[in-house]
């Protein structure tokens, strides 16, 4: 038994930490996150040489070849200085879903790509309609000679402005809501019929919402199976959000306590207080839960012995966990900060913001306590 | 990260799971749940765990210990709530034992630890006053010096199993200095003493294991004193950090849960099956997703007890959540069993819901105990406020 990060996950987690302290201050991050793209391409290219964004790819294809676990070690680090650089839309969505392609021609070409920095990409699942559910899906895809043309809309797909191709999950066959039927397809961001309309999220990340008019794309999962392949990586880029989510909860409850030892009300400061303490214990509290759920999470996953059902239910505890307890530490950390916590100037909004943004990602705590209670009591 | 026992470890919990298959029989169990021989079925239970020689996993192996690693003593712990074993009655083999270990001299070894092994004498715990809960070190009960006598007079309070016990190991005032905790003492009293008075207290459960415990000019020997005069409070505070590997008790509350699922299945409301109300799965969740959350905290905890560490304030949250979890289900097992929680008394003309409801109901009430006892939950705050936050 062993719930620590083994000796080549701390240096990976180091190299972060010492990187961000030289040039990822909050006013540092400020500059970038306020270009046109929202992120820094220098820095981007500085992740590529640094071999973080080889991370979670195969070494067939150049890449560390990580699992969910030295996923998870970084984006806990990136959680705790706000990366706004497209961590989640280029490397864990579409780097995930295109690891999962059957597609080894497509895998051979891009990842090596995306390890060197050279390519920005989007996964572009849910549409208007769809809130979290992954199957409600109208975009259609039709075969015509050697490809297929799409025709539809995907809304806040994230990164998706800033992005050079694009994977799309659309309706090869069945109706709206059938979870086979479904397809996977390589679209070039920049083809004919992509219409991309992009905005900032509250978060400072970006997203678009996206139209496609006939098309062309190309067919890189198994024809109508591509929701499970897809659900699982939403499964592993939910873990890694969640280990982001726990990387922003503990800076969040740092920064809340040495503050209320600072300021000052009354002649003392407010830290002295015991109601703020036992608060303050219990956001503490609230956070090693997540950390524990988080590290039970990881292990249960890189075990083989775990059973699919198994690791949906814990996955789902976790997103739960994690959302509510999320919730609980922001909304104390801006309390706690008084009208301070209110003021764009300090650092807690910033992080509250990523939050509420990571608990809305496939689906709030509503969604996964359902999906929870389905897996463990069967259907209400 | 794993989180895996090593094959050693699984072949010693076949081993502890057959013991308690074995040993814990079906008649054992019908009168632990009946309740009403308290006395005799921990004795008998405590004297089969000596016969095999796992009655005291705490105490070093030379004086009648298992020498268990921590992983072992978590096997252990969890294999005996899944078989619905009772834990052995804490005050002799788990509180006062570790202090004469640790503290006490050779005669008093001898003289005291045999018979707690073997169930011998029954112990309760002296520590709580009418006056000193939350704040123990501001303890009255005095003991002043005569010749080779200490001379007791004062009262304790909350003195679980008193009814039953052959000696009282008490903190007592033999002096008064600048720092409360000084002069306090750590004294071990005859029951039988002249001068002992044990009042019962009955509690909201219709039970009675609560007592106040008076002393009127108790002569206690002096040898009975554990350790160097005035230093019992250190004696104490090392005995709290004992025995937390359990502390949480995470497997009684899957047990729990299990159960309440089950009964939930049974049970139904007017659309059907209460285990397919969505609000009812949605408080199901609520604990049992926080459920999962403590064990993986517990089992970070052993994790690094395994690695050579002392867990520090992290007992602390383990108690808190440990005992807001037992709550929250004790609370959600009486309603789901619903009307039949009313039930005062189980007599032989009630049926088995009668039965469940009157035991649940009896488990929610005196269940409050469980975050005010071992230091109140607001005190683990404090602890934790003060140790980790710096606060």
């Amino acid at each position: 038994m062993n719930f620590e990060f083994n000796e080549e996950q701390m240096m990976l987690k180091d190299s972060i930490v010492k990187w961000a302290q030289d040039n990822y201050s909050f006013e540092q991050r400020a500059v970038s996150r306020n270009n046109d793209e929202g992120f820094s391409r220098k820095h981007w290219a500085t992740f590529a040489e640094l071999g973080w964004l080889s991370v979670p790819f195969a070494e067939e294809y150049g890449g560390y070849g990580g699992g969910v676990v030295d996923l998870a070690a970084i984006t806990q680090e990136f959680g705790k200085v706000l990366i706004t650089e497209p961590i989640t839309p280029t490397l864990i969505l579409f780097g995930g879903a295109l690891s999962a392609s059957v597609d080894d021609n497509v895998k051979t070409q891009l990842i090596p790509q995306i390890i060197e920095g050279g390519l920005l990409g989007a996964l572009a699942v849910y549409e208007p309609q769809s809130r979290f559910d992954v199957s409600n899906i109208k975009t259609s895809a039709t075969a015509s000679g050697d490809v297929y043309v799409l025709t539809g809309s995907k809304s806040v797909v994230l990164g998706g402005g800033v992005a050079d191709q694009l994977l799309v999950l659309a309706r090869t066959s069945g109706e709206q809501n059938d979870e086979t039927g479904l397809s996977l397809f390589l679209v070039d961001a920049n083809a004919n019929g992509v219409t991309r309309s992009p905005y900032e999220l509250m978060d400072g990340q970006r997203a678009a919402d996206i139209n496609f008019d006939n098309a062309v794309g190309q067919l890189v999962s198994e024809l109508d199976q591509a929701y499970e392949p897809l659900m699982n990586v939403i499964e592993t880029a939910s873990v890694a959000m969640c280990a982001e989510a726990s990387g922003i909860m503990e800076t969040l409850n740092r920064t809340t306590v040495e503050y209320t030892k600072t300021r000052k009300q009354f002649g003392v400061p407010i830290s002295s207080f015991q109601a703020l303490q036992h608060r303050m214990v219990d956001t503490f509290m609230a956070y090693e839960q997540v950390k524990s759920l988080l590290v039970g999470t990881l292990c249960e996953l890189s075990d083989e012995n775990t059973s699919v059902l198994r690791a949906s239910k814990v996955v789902a505890a976790l997103r739960t966990l994690v959302a509510k307890n999320g919730k609980l530490i922001g909304d104390e950390a801006i309390q706690l900060h008084g009208g301070m916590g209110l003021t764009d100037e300090l650092t807690v909004g910033h992080y509250v913001k990523r939050m509420m943004m990571i608990n809305l990602m496939f689906g709030n705590a509503d969604f996964y306590q359902d999906k929870f209670n389905q897996l463990s009591y069967g259907q209400s | 990260m794993n989180n895996s026992f090593s094959a050693a470890d699984l072949d010693f919990q076949q081993q502890v799971r057959a013991f308690f298959e074995i040993e814990f029989t079906p008649e054992l169990r019908a009168r632990a749940n009946d309740g009403r021989d308290v006395k005799g079925v921990a004795v008998e239970w405590q004297k089969k765990l000596y016969a095999k020689g796992w009655v005291a996993p705490g105490w070093p192996k030379e004086l009648g210990g298992t020498g268990w690693t921590p992983v072992q003593k978590f096997i252990f712990e969890t294999e005996r709530c899944n078989a619905g074993a009772p834990d052995v009655v804490p005050f002799g083999l788990k509180m006062v034992a570790p202090v004469i270990i640790h503290f006490g001299n050779d005669e008093q070894k001898a003289r005291f630890l045999p018979r707690i092994l073997k169930s011998e004498d029954w112990w309760c715990q002296g520590y709580s006053e009418p006056g000193s809960g939350s704040d123990l070190a501001a303890l009255q009960t005095k003991a002043e010096k005569d010749g080779d006598h200490y001379v007791v007079n004062g009262a304790k309070i909350w003195t679980t199993y008193a009814q039953y016990a052959d000696w009282i190991f008490c903190l007592v005032r033999t002096g008064n200095f600048e720092k409360r905790q000084q002069g306090i003492s750590f004294v071990l009293i005859d029951m039988k003493s002249k001068g002992v008075t044990v009042n019962p207290i009955h509690s909201i459960d219709n039970h009675h294991s609560l007592n106040e415990v008076v002393f009127d000019n108790v002569r206690v020997p002096v040898e009975n004193l554990i350790g160097q005069e005035h230093q019992g409070w250190t004696y104490a505070k090392a005995l709290l950090a004992h025995e937390r590997t359990s502390i949480a008790e995470v497997s009684n509350s899957k047990r729990n849960l299990a159960e309440i699922i089950e009964l939930a299945k049974q049970q139904t409301n007017h659309k059907g099956r209460l285990i397919d109300d969505p609000h009812f799965q949605q408080r199901l969740s609520d604990i049992e997703i926080e459920l999962m959350a403590l064990e993986y905290m517990d089992l970070r905890v052993l994790a690094s007890m395994s690695a050579g560490d002392t867990p520090g304030p992290e007992a602390s949250l383990l108690k808190i959540k440990g005992t807001e979890i037992q709550q929250a289900l004790q609370e959600l097992r009486m309603e789901t069993i619903g009307a039949y929680s009313a039930s005062l008394r189980v007599d032989e003309f009630q049926n088995e819901l009668h039965r469940e409801g009157s035991s649940s109901r009896k488990e929610y009430m005196y269940g409050r105990a469980a975050t005010i006892y071992g230091g109140s939950n607001e005190v683990q705050r404090n602890v934790i406020a003060k140790a980790v936050l710096g606060l």
